[in-house]
């Protein structure tokens, strides 16, 4: 394969997942203009596009972006270093693990974003209320899958590390944790689109910071097209973390 | 690691196996899988231990590995009491071993790595290794990018390069076909060849053992005991060629002898096990 072949496989799935995401835009909009289905409740794409100009302009719709893609930094911080150091403790403490797992698992389907008003009282109407409540959503996923990849190191490496005479840490650094990394990225992966979902609700809830409160006034205001840019931009934080996610794991996974 | 002077088979022997017996705890009570197994391995010599599956070929690796403990009698490296790991044996796992997140130059480095060798005599030194298993040209490549007999090579670059002086094979050509375990096996005999490489080869595979050995330890089924040790007087150098030759084929003969009655008696036994938990 050429460079130049090579550099075209490599454009070719962003450009025809464009080139799709601008055909559904197009049959949806047409599907709307035909009356099949409600404008009252889907805005017209064109609507949408055209409404960003405003949602820049007026309502600060990249600070808003930049204040939630902060939030979700702070809690994806916090996420890797609480998650995975809690998931690395309980993989070395069987009994603590065995206590501890199946109420980890059960938290990962609470609820939690319900308990907003007790998180009020504690962190009062602010960014550490926000980051505390998706760190807290995100966190059983993290902690799970560290356990699990770190379980799952397969026994034959572990022997080549002992065959070696390593120590524990070099055997957790050069071994046990290089093998765990794709499965704690799963975890740290899935525990991000828990936070996202947990961030963007609370601020919509409690009327404060980023995209969510943006998307409440929009609501609140029936500006359908301006709801649904705001909501866009939500799915562009999930992506552009999920793309830093995608870097940092191939990073890890190189120098370990 | 503690060393204790021990008499008997040592002297001569660089690796001394003496009266080594092992017993493992299963559902059904103890299980004895291998019993008073005594042999050395001198200095530069290729030793095959064979047996039928179930005989206590992997059990011996792991304890001579210092993998496994609990056992009566003694291993010993020049007349150094094995407890644990030892640095002067390298060990090679049947299993695919290297490591999936680093390259083949990565892999090969690792045990220099451990002892803070600077980085460019490392890569030189991993490289020397690297060519040495016939991979010049891979260095930059994932095992997931190799096939199962280039990544046993990069296992056996990885032992090879800490310089043990003792080489610990289990069966490390089992997951290939026939033409690349042949193919491997001159690798091996070159390397051997080279290095003066002291080898203690745990194998099932009859034409493998007598293709790369000096010497052939046929082991009994379980409890695995040492039947014979059968003298491979094939020419040295060797290369695969050699399996066409009229002296190989007594050479497998005589190793088949003394191995088909353990063999048919392990096949028996498991049947029979097979056909008792069937019934229970």
């Amino acid at each position: 394969m050429n460079t130049a072949s090579f550099a075209l496989a490599r454009a070719l799935p962003p450009i025809v997942g464009f080139a799709l995401f601008i055909a559904a835009a197009i049959a949806v909009e047409g599907l709307l203009r035909l009356g099949v289905i409600n404008r009252f409740i889907v805005p017209l794409p064109s609507e949408v596009a055209a409404s960003f100009g405003r949602l820049f302009a007026e309502e600060h719709l990249l600070a808003r972006f930049l204040t939630t893609c902060r939030e979700c930094l702070y809690a994806m911080a916090l996420l890797t270093i609480l998650g995975i150091g809690a998931g690395a403790v309980l993989h070395r403490m069987p009994l603590l693990r065995r206590a501890c797992e199946t109420p980890i698992a059960a938290l990962a389907s609470a609820p939690i974003v319900l308990m907003y008003p007790l998180f009020l009282v504690v962190f009062g109407r602010s960014a550490t209320t926000i980051v505390v409540m998706g760190l807290i959503a995100g966190l059983p996923p993290v902690i799970l899958k560290t356990i699990e990849g770190l379980s799952g190191t397969r026994r034959v490496l572990i022997n080549v590390g002992r065959s070696f005479n390593l120590t524990p840490r070099q055997m957790f650094v050069k071994v046990m944790f290089p093998a765990a990394v794709p499965t704690i990225f799963v975890g740290l992966r899935l525990g991000l689109i828990f936070a996202l979902i947990n961030i963007v609700g609370v601020e919509f809830l409690i009327n404060f910071g980023g995209l969510g409160q943006l998307i409440n006034d929009l609501a609140e205001r029936y500006d359908l097209a301006g709801m649904y840019a705001a909501i866009s931009f939500v799915v562009l934080v999930s992506v552009l973390f999920f793309v830093i996610t995608e870097r940092i794991e191939r990073w890890f996974s190189q120098a370990a | 690691m503690h060393s204790r002077p021990t008499a008997g088979l040592q002297g001569e022997h660089i690796l001394a196996v003496e009266g080594l017996t092992k017993r493992f705890l299963t559902r059904d009570g103890a299980l004895l899988a291998v019993e008073r197994v005594s042999f050395g391995v001198k200095p530069g010599e290729f030793l095959s231990v064979i047996g039928p599956s179930g005989c206590g070929k992997s059990t011996l690796f792991n304890v001579i590995g210092g993998l496994t403990g609990g056992y009566e009698g003694s291993v010993t490296v020049a007349g150094e009491t094995v407890n644990g790991p030892h640095p002067a044996i390298g060990m090679i796992f049947q299993e695919e071993s290297t490591f999936p997140w680093r390259t083949v130059l990565e892999n090969v480095c690792f045990p220099l790595e451990l002892v803070n060798m600077p980085k460019a005599q490392r890569h030189e030194k991993a490289r020397h290794f690297i060519s040495l298993v016939g991979l010049d040209g891979f260095e930059q490549r994932y095992p997931a990018e190799l096939s199962g007999g280039m990544r046993q090579r990069v296992a056996m670059a990885r032992t090879l390069v800490s310089e043990p002086r003792i080489l610990l094979m289990d069966e490390p050509f089992a997951a290939l076909d026939e033409q690349t375990r042949l193919l491997l096996g001159d690798k091996v005999l070159q390397i051997q060849q080279q290095l003066k490489q002291t080898t203690l080869l745990i194998t099932h595979n009859i034409t493998e053992a007598v293709q790369l050995s000096d010497r052939i330890l046929v082991m009994t089924y379980r409890p695995g005991r040492v039947k014979r040790i059968v003298d491979i007087k094939l020419p040295r150098p060797r290369t695969s060629e050699i399996v066409g030759s009229a002296e190989f084929g007594l050479a497998v003969a005589a190793v088949w002898n003394d191995l088909r009655e353990e063999a048919s008696r392990g096949m028996r036994e498991s049947e029979n096990a097979a056909r008792a938990e069937r019934k229970t």
